[in-house]
């Protein structure tokens, strides 16, 4: 008995949605960004999963695309976490707070 | 029913994430929380060994466990008054958000059990790491496919990337500079 893709995606989409819900029901700036990499993480296992359920295919369709893709995220990723945390600490330095609730200047 | 060693690995590794990360969003101590987000990068990292990809584990482990969370942990410090129980809180509309998690992960597996797949079926099993023999190792396949000049590769994509780190190294120091009169 093997693992099927489908457990594989399904772990994806449970610790996605995980994710999700802790960048929109957080208050604090920095547990958002939290919640954010833990929603790349599970895009990432997702892409790697499909990538291993083809590598029984010929090296001429190219199987490994999935996991060029997950190199691709983290470091976009690597690189949003620093610009935002540069960004939470400038507005930490200007408001004395990073609640979301109370940086409420492009509030409609 | 025959349990092999690999679907043992692969079932504690997911109980550990989903564990982790739920440790992540409710825990309210956002010190905390910060350290179960280790966690959760490390299970990420030993699900992508199970899935014959070396090389993403190991970055996984450099950049996130390694880089991501001191950053993180050094934002925290930063910009703490106290590291008290209550420093990590639910806004008042958490349930509308619990609302859209619930239905959006429900559209998402009932997606995965339902659509048809245009190579292979979604049930088959996937080659964990250890089973069978032909596969082996991806990293240098990932290494070609990833770095060479003479065959279709994506050597332009891994340069422009670079190119992004640099303006993020450098947007960031911009950004976070203090101010000088």
């Amino acid at each position: 008995m093997g693992v099927s893709l489908q457990a594989f995606l399904v772990l994806g989409a449970v610790v996605f949605c995980i994710g999700l819900f802790g960048a929109l029901s957080k208050r604090n700036a920095v547990s958002i960004l939290m919640g954010i990499e833990i929603m790349l993480n599970a895009v990432n296992i997702t892409l790697v999963a499909f990538a291993s359920s083809f590598l029984h295919q010929q090296p001429k369709n190219n199987p490994l695309t999935g996991q060029i893709f997950a190199v691709f995220i983290i470091t976009v990723a690597a690189a949003e976490a620093s610009v935002a945390l540069a960004m939470i600490i400038a507005i930490y330095r200007r408001r004395n707070t990073i609640d979301v609730g109370e940086i409420n200047l492009m509030r409609w | 029913m025959h349990v092999d060693l690999a679907s043992i690995a692969f079932w504690v590794i997911a109980i550990v994430l989903v564990g982790a990360s739920l440790a992540v969003v409710l825990q309210r101590n956002i010190v905390h929380a910060a350290l179960a987000l280790i966690v959760v990068f490390g299970a990420a990292a030993g699900i992508y060994i199970l899935l014959n990809a070396e090389f993403i584990a190991i970055v996984q482990v450099l950049i996130y466990a390694g880089a991501v969370t001191i950053l993180i942990l050094f934002a925290i410090m930063l910009t703490q008054h106290s590291m008290g129980r209550n420093s990590n809180p639910f806004s008042t509309q958490w349930w509308l958000a619990a609302l859209i998690c619930i239905l959006l992960g429900g559209g998402i597996i009932y997606a995965v059990g339902h659509s048809v797949m245009a190579i292979g079926t979604a049930t088959s099993p996937v080659l964990l790491a250890g089973e069978g023999s032909g596969v082996g190792g991806t990293v240098v396949r990932l290494g070609q496919l990833l770095y060479s000049p003479f065959q279709y590769s994506y050597v332009l994509p891994f340069e422009i990337a670079s190119v992004v780190l640099l303006v993020a190294i450098v947007g960031a120091i911009m950004i976070g500079r203090e101010e000088e009169e």
